[in-house]
């Protein structure tokens, strides 16, 4: 998901000292640069990577309420880093930055979280796992990501949830090496793709308890995109029969790359090149001034996909210091199901 | 009919354009002063605004601890709890002669970084050594001090701010985990456990750190204003003295008016926009005379206001609306208040009354009662206000209330004394006068009660000025014991330097202090070596038995008198210092020209808790003699600039030259008070020169020459100034008294001693004389001058 590492390095040092600063320098001098040799090791690599310049816990999870209304949630922490240490105090370069999204057929709510390193407001530890920005928190059980408690507030509302696996943690790319262009951009990139979710939403209206599907991106770099991407459409699908895929186009005024992977309802995953997956909007809709697509076209034919995806609140717009498209989608065609979208760019 | 009558009523003007320019020029005068003051007073606080606005989002609610220590633990507890805070570290950095406020901000959750539009990579902000961000011409003061970050400069902040990330200030400030308090911001989530439950230690505020300046500056803003309502006081009563004039002088007219068949309520309405129309006029000419002083003055004003509280204030002046508008309005409401007396009489005039001798000036017996009984009443209701009100506003009002209250005193105690001087009178001319001066009394009283309030004010003004000048210097000779004060640029430096001078001098003092929070406020935290040159000099104010040994066993801690009497740390009282620090009060020490609280510790006991204070400015004992030829040696071996070394003698004259600058604007208002108050006797004796002649005509009549006559009439001005000056000795020294005991006492948090100055007295007596002497003057100049023929006339027809 390179989505969200363009998110951090245009973005979130921006963020930081408001308007006033120009983005931050494109080059990873000083950074670890992502290594296809790299075997992913865990607990330890639930924590944090100081030495790469950025990194995400990206929790997102479809739900349907005792209310017969379905509902969706985003937990997100972002971790930039300006120099590829950490440090105690307030001298500390490393960044934090928490977005919270609550979705309903007919709202929207957003929060954000932004915090200094070394101090102690936000931050994130392996093992135990447990991650936090604020009183903003996701945690894990003594050993591993199999359980997770989630909560977050804003203004008009706040979840509690909690998560249990059941499944394995899935590998993207080549052992969780994730290539990004032709160009050969990466990532490390993991999931858990398979919580089953249940809890309780505090909205204007009240209560509602919930339950539903959680899926955990984790991933972290160093290197940005290539300065002809534009923008990109990610998607995470969990259909009926227990098979679930994610694919994202990144758009390129040299030609669009596109990935996937398809998970087995065993777990097994499957990771797909580019150009296996394609995707076509098919209709848009105006949010904050802007036109946004918010029914595709889907199709993997290696794996006889052929959706259409539909938004459920076509307003799911994340008005945060960098906006973006965010919300749950509905799943129709060769297969039904439930999944999370999520486009910057437009 | 209306219009021969304004025609009428002009035609006074026309005649006597002398009148008419008292009457406006005493009403521009007063609006003058007050407007001046007004406008001094708004460019500072408009200043103090705008640079809170500039600091953004800075004038919310704060969060401070109750116990003055604010951590970062305590900032990251409330977060951690959802509340949506923002942290602040403040504190003050001497640069040269300037101090700087430095304000350190997280840039990842303040509401308002400057630096739009420029190109700077967060790293270079947030990551050592930081960026600095001032405005130009803060940052052409900073100079090149090759210390400190690289400054950005950005006109987005007020003067004398330094705005920079929270990590660099604690760096700078050497506060390594401190926070001064905490902005709450506007956005808070739903169900926010209560602060009362997170953040037991910490109060909610509406006040930001922007009121400090304010609070800090608000005494001598209300000072300014004291002294400007007293100048538009007495510049009322010659509006008063003049209007009377006119309205007698034309009683005549009225009365022919009236008996031509204008009727009562015209002639008022057309009196009273009269002098409505010349309010207007001598409000504006006022607005442009206190434009000007202000003008004049505030540079000054700036420059104390920087100096003294570090509060940011611009030297230039604008011209607001609402201080036009309140400019013209104290004028006319002055006017009216001065002319009511004369409109309410044309108004009941009975239209064939036949002239009273002293008809419009108000004497009775009655109204010296009412004097008599109102003067103790307004003491003892100042007595009580500031029993009851207390505090600056209380002491304020004791001073409204001895002042108002001793000047309605005037003419009884004034009457009573001519009456005593009258039974002993041996001539019958010395009868005749005193009899005459009594007769007078009534009509000067006004203006002799402005005489009395300016010289009693001058004495008291003087008086606390001279004492604390005293006491400063005494203070300074205690205080600045060491013959050298050397500043290093670095701590190696420093401590290269106390290597280099230990064989070389016969003491080298360190001179370390932390930047903290005492009792809530900030505050400096010293730390002192154990020396002989404290025991012997520093100024204590109380103490405890054993005060010095106390300290340097790291048992006690001295706290200077603002801080002891703002907090009630008197010895024996336990001040936190830093968390898990807490010192009894062994001693309290007199600190003037310094708003700040300020304590001192044992050195090494601020060294364990504070290990990292800078090292670099030390007090040097070494024989008088010796001084210069050291300094020079020190500059030789260290390179050091010319203003790092400052002998004592410099010193000392650089803080009288901060003291001076601080009374400019007090001396300036002082002298143009006195001014204001000659002029009113001159005005009233002009006033009563008319009605004079029918007193002086038949005395001219029984063999006097016009010219005894008019000494007679220098020297009876000249008795009444004199009595009226010995009787503001008294009253201006209780206002001293006043001013030093309790106005100081809440206004900068020190008591001083009193000394008493009677050359001044001597100085201000012969001043009062000759403003008597120079008011009659011109009268008596007539009157040696006046025709016989005016004076017959006197016979010939009443008026």
């Amino acid at each position: 998901m390179n989505a969200r590492l363009l998110i951090l390095l245009l973005w979130l040092p921006c963020a930081a000292l408001a308007q006033g600063f120009a983005g931050l320098g494109t080059d990873a001098e000083g950074f670890a640069a992502p290594d296809p040799a790299y075997r992913l090791d865990f607990p330890k690599d639930h924590g944090p990577h100081p030495e790469f310049r950025i990194e995400w816990w990206y929790l997102t999870a479809t739900l349907h309420g005792a209310d017969g209304r379905d509902y969706g949630i985003q937990w997100t922490l972002f971790r930039s880093a300006l120099a590829p240490y950490e440090g105690e105090g307030w001298s500390s370069p490393q960044l934090w930055m928490g977005h919270a999204g609550l979705t309903t057929p007919d709202r929207h709510f957003v929060a954000e979280r932004r915090s200094r390193g070394g101090i102690g407001q936000a931050g994130v530890t392996g093992d135990p796992f447990r991650a936090w920005i604020d009183d903003w928190e996701m945690t894990g059980p003594p050993v591993g990501i199999d359980s997770l408690r989630l909560s977050a507030r804003g203004r008009e509302f706040s979840y509690n949830l909690t998560l249990n696996a059941d499944g394995p943690l899935v590998l993207h790319g080549d052992a969780g090496y994730s290539v990004k262009s032709r160009d050969g951009h990466a990532s490390h990139y993991y999931s858990q793709p398979a919580y089953a979710v249940a809890g309780t939403l505090d909205l204007p209206g009240g209560p509602v308890a919930v339950t539903g599907n959680g899926w955990l991106d984790r991933e972290w770099s160093s290197q940005p995109l290539s300065a002809t991407q534009s923008g990109w459409d990610w998607f995470s699908l969990t259909f009926d029969g227990g098979a679930r895929m994610m694919g994202f186009r990144l758009r390129d005024s040299a030609g669009d790359y596109t990935a996937a992977t398809w998970i087995a309802p065993d777990g097994a995953a499957e990771a797909l090149p580019d150009g296996a997956l394609t995707v076509e909007p098919l209709a848009t809709s105006g949010v904050e001034g802007r036109d946004v697509p918010t029914r595709w076209r889907v199709r993997l034919p290696s794996k006889a996909v052929e959706v259409e995806i539909d938004a459920l609140n076509p307003q799911a717009w994340m008005a945060t210091s960098f906006p973006y498209w965010e919300g749950p989608v509905r799943i129709t065609g060769s297969h039904s199901g439930k999944g999370y979208l999520e486009m910057t760019g437009y | 009919m209306i219009a021969a009558a304004v025609t009428a009523l002009l035609s006074h003007w026309r005649r006597q354009p002398g009148q008419l320019a008292t009457l406006i020029l005493g009403l521009a005068l007063a609006t003058g002063l007050w407007s001046a003051v007004q406008a001094i007073n708004a460019e500072a606080r408009a200043s103090y605004a705008r640079a809170a606005a500039q600091l953004g989002g800075d004038a919310g609610p704060v969060l401070k601890a109750r116990d003055g220590t604010l951590r970062l633990a305590d900032y990251v507890a409330l977060r951690r709890a959802g509340w949506q805070v923002s942290p602040v570290l403040e504190g003050r950095m001497r640069l040269g002669r300037e101090t700087l406020r430095l304000v350190g901000v997280d840039g990842m959750s303040w509401p308002s970084m400057p630096g739009q539009g420029m190109t700077l990579a967060p790293a270079d902000v947030l990551l050592p050594p930081g960026r600095l961000f001032a405005n130009p011409e803060t940052v052409a003061r900073i100079g090149a001090e090759a210390d400190l970050p690289p400054r950005i400069e950005t006109t987005g902040l007020p003067d004398g701010v330094v705005l920079t990330d929270i990590g660099t200030a604690e760096r700078l400030l050497n506060r390594p985990g401190a926070l001064s308090r905490l902005l709450v911001l506007p956005d808070q989530p739903e169900g926010l456990p209560p602060l009362a439950e997170v953040a037991p230690a910490l109060e909610l505020t509406d006040r930001g750190r922007q009121s400090d300046a304010a609070r800090l500056t608000d005494s001598f803003h209300l000072n300014l204003t004291a002294f400007g309502l007293l100048s538009f006081a007495v510049g009322l009563f010659i509006v008063h003295g003049t209007a009377g004039l006119a309205f007698e002088q034309r009683r005549a007219m009225f009365r022919t008016l009236r008996a031509l068949g204008l009727p009562a309520r015209t002639l008022t309405l057309l009196i009273l926009t009269e002098l409505l129309v010349l309010a207007l006029l001598a409000g504006l000419l006022g607005l442009v005379l206190g434009y000007l002083v202000a003008a004049a003055l505030l540079p000054d004003v700036a420059a104390t206001l920087r100096g003294l509280y570090g509060a940011p204030v611009d030297g230039g002046l604008t011209l607001r609306p609402a201080w036009i508008a309140s400019g013209l309005g104290m004028a006319v409401g002055g006017a009216l208040l001065a002319g009511a007396q004369g409109v309410l009489r044309v108004a009941r005039m009975p239209i064939l009354s036949a002239p009273g001798l002293l008809a419009w000036s108000g004497a009775s017996a009655r109204a010296r009662r009412l004097m008599a009984l109102g003067g103790p009443a307004l003491i003892l209701g100042g007595l009580g206000a500031l029993w009851l009100v207390g505090g600056l506003a209380g002491g304020f009002l004791l001073l409204g209330g001895l002042l108002l209250g001793a000047a309605l005193l005037l003419p009884p105690l004034l009457g009573a004394l001519l009456a005593l001087g009258q039974t002993r009178a041996r001539s019958v001319i010395a009868e005749w006068l005193l009899a005459d001066l009594r007769a007078q009394l009534p009509g000067l009283s006004l203006a002799l009660m402005a005489l009395l309030l300016a010289l009693a004010t001058n004495i008291g003004v003087g008086t606390m000025v001279a004492s604390f000048r005293l006491t400063f210097t005494g203070w300074l000779d205690q205080r600045l014991a060491s013959e050298l004060y050397v500043t290093t640029a670095t701590d190696t430096e420093g401590a290269q330097l106390a290597a280099w001078l230990a064989p070389r001098a016969d003491a080298v003092l360190p001179i370390r202090h932390a930047e903290t929070d005492l009792a809530g406020a900030p505050a400096r935290l010293y730390g002192i070596a154990d020396h002989a040159t404290y025991r012997d000099n520093w100024p204590l104010i109380d103490a405890d038995a054993e005060v010095w040994d106390r300290v340097a066993r790291g048992q006690g801690v001295l706290v200077n008198e603002q801080l002891a009497r703002r907090a009630g740390l008197w010895p024996g009282a336990m001040l936190d210092l830093a968390p898990g620090w807490r010192l009894p009060v062994a001693g309290v020490y007199s600190d003037y020209g310094n708003p700040l609280g300020q304590a001192i510790v044992d050195l090494p006991a601020l060294l364990r808790h504070n290990p990292d204070v800078p090292n670099r400015r030390f007090g040097i004992r070494i024989a008088p003699d010796r001084a210069a030829a050291l300094a020079e040696a020190i500059r030789r071996q260290f390179d050091l600039p010319d203003d790092a070394i400052i002998e004592q003698s410099r010193l000392k004259a650089q803080s009288l030259a901060i003291f001076e600058n601080t009374f400019v604007v007090t001396a300036a208002l002082n002298v143009l008070t006195l001014g204001v108050a000659g002029f009113a006797i001159l005005t009233s004796l002009l006033t009563l020169w008319t009605m004079r002649l029918p007193h002086v005509a038949p005395v001219w009549a029984l063999g006097m020459t016009r010219r005894a006559l008019a000494r007679i009439e220098v020297l009876r001005s000249v008795v009444l100034a004199g009595l009226t000056a010995l009787l503001a000795l008294p009253l201006g020294l209780i206002l001293a008294k006043v001013l030093l005991d309790v106005i100081n006492v809440e206004a900068f948090g020190w008591r001083l001693p009193m000394f008493l100055f009677p050359l001044d007295w001597l100085r201000l007596f012969a001043l009062a004389l000759l403003a008597g002497a120079l008011a009659a003057a011109l009268p008596a100049r007539r009157l040696r001058h006046l025709p016989p023929a005016a004076l017959l006339r006197v016979f010939a027809h009443e008026r």
